[in-house]
């Protein structure tokens, strides 16, 4: 606090001169609880932006049918405003995950996001399936799949998986990112399990309680 | 570092020194607070003035928030305030704050009007000072209105209705002003649409603009006291006045310990009795705005009762408006009806303190009259009431002038408090 | 016709046909209506607008046997729109299986809003009208209003539900609590007797036409929690407002003092 006049604070014949101590110690206790107060005044407004009651609700697991889909196929749906791929991966293709590693930025997936149960070779709980969320890590456009292998506008050695169109980002058949793309990490995996054989509960995991 | 300043002392160096050479942040805080010479005598009645800058910001920042959140239009308004209330992370808080802070800026306004009439604060040089205010006022009551239509309760909409209907009354433009007002052939969603847009970002920059240009003019003229004693009379080998002290530190820290009283107070409002026995949020407001359900009992919000019963007791639906507009005409006039050489009630004399005594009376019946419903009873209360109140304007060039005044000290007579 | 509306929940079963169907039975065999009271001196009346609910939002146990309430007689008809069951159940410590075995309806997940699955034409044919939305009655009507009505239904031959209720007069709805209450009769005084509140008529006494499977005092404590239930429906906040709001003004109280002392320490200055 800037001083006035500095006549009150040094005394002159009249008056005496003020108790300082006592009078910094009370500006100081009282800006500081003003200071304090702000911040906890602060904590509403600033929660008032998390997730609302409804977002929650409208991002509560999904459940997933895969006992329709074929081998080979791929269904997208949204969770939590998130495109989500379900890949039913064919024993070939799980086969060439392993020799990709080579040409991958992060063949064990360190640096990526996923739950500790697909961490694994194949990212997955099952090997069969595949549950990527569908934005590509650069700057989150939604991969394309190409499968098959050997594809023009990919070159002969193309092993199948996804291929960003925005800025050219490839990934393998486990969503993870091959060298020369701007990518630089891995897709993100989100938390799944499966409810029984032919369903998949998307946002659901053990360590997920209810609606997270 | 170089230059030389125009002001007296030596230039400030460092960041302050470049800061200073570019926005005048030195010369404001002199200007302003420092060095501003307030008297040294206020008492509670000068702590309504800076709480009710504390309130424009409050209702800022909670109007801000909530806007997030509320969704406008006539299908989803009020199940947005509800999501609000439900769940929004501390959307009820947010909400309520903004409901009571309504309340609470016109009690804080209302007594610092009530303020000025006990000393003569709008006497010459302030008259400027309180048209400034009441203009304040008018558009502090506009955006009140408007902001209460915006949940789409039932009161909301047979509230707007009365009032926009209000419009219909003036001669020859009335039913096509009220069309146009509405955007529609009743009150229907183009009219909520609009009210939104005027609440949210037009109102309150003109409220902004108002409280500055009214607090330029009050540092003009500097403040005046419960005395009524014009401290510039009396200035002492500085050219400072002799019973004015700095605003800071000694105003700062005192509307900081009102501020602290006004918060707590607030606060036990907000939230144990937000409500406020359904005068701050009205019972009929928790349903939805229908057409076609009239309310049993259509009362607008506490803050505007006095003029309602005005309103209602004048048996004449046009000449009732007129009355209504009229009466806060008169309160724009004050400063000149008012032609007592003294300022201060402290130095007036009886017929002065009876007919203000009389005007509170009758304001606070009218504001009581305005939320009850009509009865016969009622009704005659309301009307001489009103007749107290223009009587209080009306006579007032004449009392005021035969009022038997004291004479006013030189100086200022009561010690700090 | 009965198929269409009786859902069973598990665990319980909501038999609203019964008291549609039962009511008018048990109000058909009238008693003998009592002599009006003749003697001279004011007649005794029930004062049933001074009732008051007597809300307690922090006792958990009667918010929890009101929600059952509400499921079991009231969620079929009327919504609570704005509440989902997993915030209820949240709320009121409700566990997750007992939130799902007694108070979901089948085919609702736990974040549903409570909605009601009546046909708007079956309610306009039944009863002229959709059974209104329950979330906010207590915040617009009051409590205690709510309190009275559900305590205030009489025989009325005249109205097509056979019932008719005090603190809403003809209202569509039919005395469905019957079964619980019982069926009353209401022995108005002469006309023009003079008592209770202005307006209405001024209500002598009741008189029982048929018991009900609650005794008045149990009966009374039903209503009590299912508008205490009501209440808390409202506005479910109310019960973190409160908590909260005796820290702020808690926090407020020491800051101001602090501030006074600080106010009083410049002051000293002034003269």
């Amino acid at each position: 606090m800037s001083d006035t006049s500095g006549a009150a604070l040094h005394g002159s014949p009249e008056t005496p001169a003020v108790d300082n101590s006592r009078r910094v110690f009370l500006t100081q206790a009282t800006t500081g609880l003003a200071a304090l107060g702000a911040a906890f005044a602060a904590v509403p407004f600033i929660a008032s932006w998390s997730p609302s009651e409804r977002a929650r609700a409208l991002g509560a697991p999904v459940d997933v049918d895969v006992s329709k889909l074929e081998p080979g196929q791929m269904v997208t749906l949204t969770w939590r405003k998130q495109a989500i791929y379900v890949v039913h991966r064919t024993p070939d293709m799980i086969a060439s995950l392993a020799g990709n590693d080579g040409q991958l930025k992060d063949p064990g997936s360190k640096a990526s996001e996923q739950p500790a149960y697909a961490t694994n070779v194949n990212r997955a709980v099952r090997d069969q399936f595949l549950v990527v969320i569908g934005n590509c890590t650069h700057l989150g456009c939604l991969p394309k799949a190409r499968f098959e292998k050997a594809q023009p506008e990919l070159g002969a050695d193309w092993p199948g998986g996804f291929f960003c169109p925005c800025h050219g980002s490839r990934f393998d058949l486990a969503g993870r990112v091959f060298q020369g793309s701007p990518a630089s990490v891995n897709l993100r995996i989100p938390p799944y399990s499966f409810s029984n054989d032919s369903t998949l509960i998307i946002g659901k995991d053990d360590a997920v309680q209810g609606v997270a | 570092m170089g230059g030389h300043s125009s002001e007296s002392g030596p230039a400030r160096t460092g960041f302050m020194g470049w800061l200073n050479k570019r926005l005048p942040v030195d010369a404001f805080v002199k200007g302003s607070m420092t060095e501003y010479y307030a008297p040294k005598n206020f008492n509670i009645w000068y702590f309504f003035g800076s709480l009710a800058l504390l309130v424009l910001v409050m209702q800022l920042i909670t109007g801000v928030f909530l806007t997030m959140h509320y969704k406008v239009g006539e299908a989803t308004a009020f199940d947005s305030v509800e999501y609000i209330m439900r769940e929004v992370p501390y959307g009820w808080l947010l909400r309520y704050l903004h409901s009571t802070g309504a309340s609470a800026f016109f009690i804080v306004v209302y007594l610092h009007m009530f303020r000025a009439m006990l000393y003569g604060s709008y006497k010459a040089p302030r008259e400027l000072l309180w048209l400034f205010g009441m203009v304040i006022y008018l558009a502090l009551m506009a955006e009140a209105f408007m902001g209460y239509v915006l949940p789409w309760g039932n009161m909301s909409f047979w509230g707007a209705q009365v009032i926009v209907n209000l419009f219909g009354t003036i001669p020859v433009i009335g039913p096509g002003l009220v069309e146009w007002i509405r955007g529609d052939y009743g009150i229907a969603d183009a009219t909520l649409n609009r009210f939104f847009s005027l609440h949210v970002v037009a109102v309150p920059l003109v409220l902004l603009l108002l409280v500055a240009l009214h607090l330029v003019s009050l540092h003009e003229t500097g403040s005046n006291n419960p005395d009524g004693v014009e401290i510039k009379d009396n200035k002492d080998a500085k050219g400072n006045p002799v019973d004015g002290i700095a605003f800071h530190p000694y105003y700062t820290v005192k509307d900081v310990f009102g501020v602290g009283v006004f918060l707590t107070l607030f606060c036990i409002v907000v939230f144990f009795m937000p409500t406020f026995g359904g005068i701050f949020l009205e019972k009929p407001n928790f349903e939805v705005a229908n057409a076609m359900s009239t309310p049993d009992h259509i009362a607008p919000v506490w803050y505007f009762t006095p003029f309602y019963a005005i309103l209602r007791a004048v048996p004449d639906q046009q000449l009732g408006a007129l009355a209504m507009a009229l009466s806060l005409v008169c309160l724009v006039l004050l400063p000149w009806l008012d032609r007592s050489p003294v300022r201060s009630i402290r130095y007036r004399g009886w017929m002065w303190k009876t007919a203000l005594t009389l005007f509170v009376i009758s304001f606070v019946m009218l504001g009581y009259l305005g939320l009850m419903p009509p009865s016969p009873l009622y009704t005659t209360l309301a009307r001489i009431c009103s007749v107290v109140y223009f009587a209080f304007f009306v006579l007032m060039p004449i009392y005021t002038r035969l009022d038997p005044v004291k004479p006013v000290p030189t100086r200022l007579t009561s010690d700090h408090e | 016709m009965s198929t269409r509306i009786t859902r069973r929940r598990s665990g319980f079963s909501v038999r609203l046909l019964a008291p549609l169907l039962l009511a008018p039975m048990m109000l058909a065999p009238v008693a003998m209506a009592a002599e009006a009271e003749g003697h001279g001196g004011e007649p005794a009346h029930v004062n049933w607008q001074d009732w008051k609910a007597n809300n307690q939002i922090s006792d958990q146990a009667s918010l929890q046997r009101g929600a059952a309430n509400f499921a079991n007689y009231c969620a079929s008809c009327h919504s609570l729109k704005y509440l989902r069951y997993e915030r209820m159940a949240k709320d009121l410590g409700i566990p997750d299986d007992l939130l799902r075995k007694n108070l979901l309806p089948d085919g609702a997940k736990p974040t549903d809003y409570m909605m009601v699955n009546f046909p708007k034409a079956d309610a306009e044919a039944w009863f002229g009208k959709m059974p209104p939305d329950l979330s906010l009655i207590t915040r617009s009507k009051g409590s205690d209003y709510v309190y009275q009505f559900l305590k205030s239904f009489y025989v009325d031959e005249s109205t097509a539900t056979k019932s008719n209720n005090l603190a809403l007069p003809g209202a569509a709805m039919p005395a469905v609590l019957s079964e619980l209450e019982g069926v009353k009769r209401a022995v108005f005084a002469e006309q023009g007797a003079v008592g209770g509140h202005g307006g209405g008529p001024v209500v002598e006494r009741f008189e029982e036409v048929a018991a009900g499977s609650l005794s008045p005092e149990k009966y009374d404590a039903f209503v009590r929690d299912t508008v205490n239930y009501m209440s808390y429906a409202g506005e479910p906040s109310q019960l973190q407002r409160s908590a909260l709001g005796i820290w702020v003004v808690l926090f407020l109280l020491v800051f101001t003092g602090f501030a006074w002392l600080l106010k009083r320490e410049y002051w000293r200055d002034v003269h």
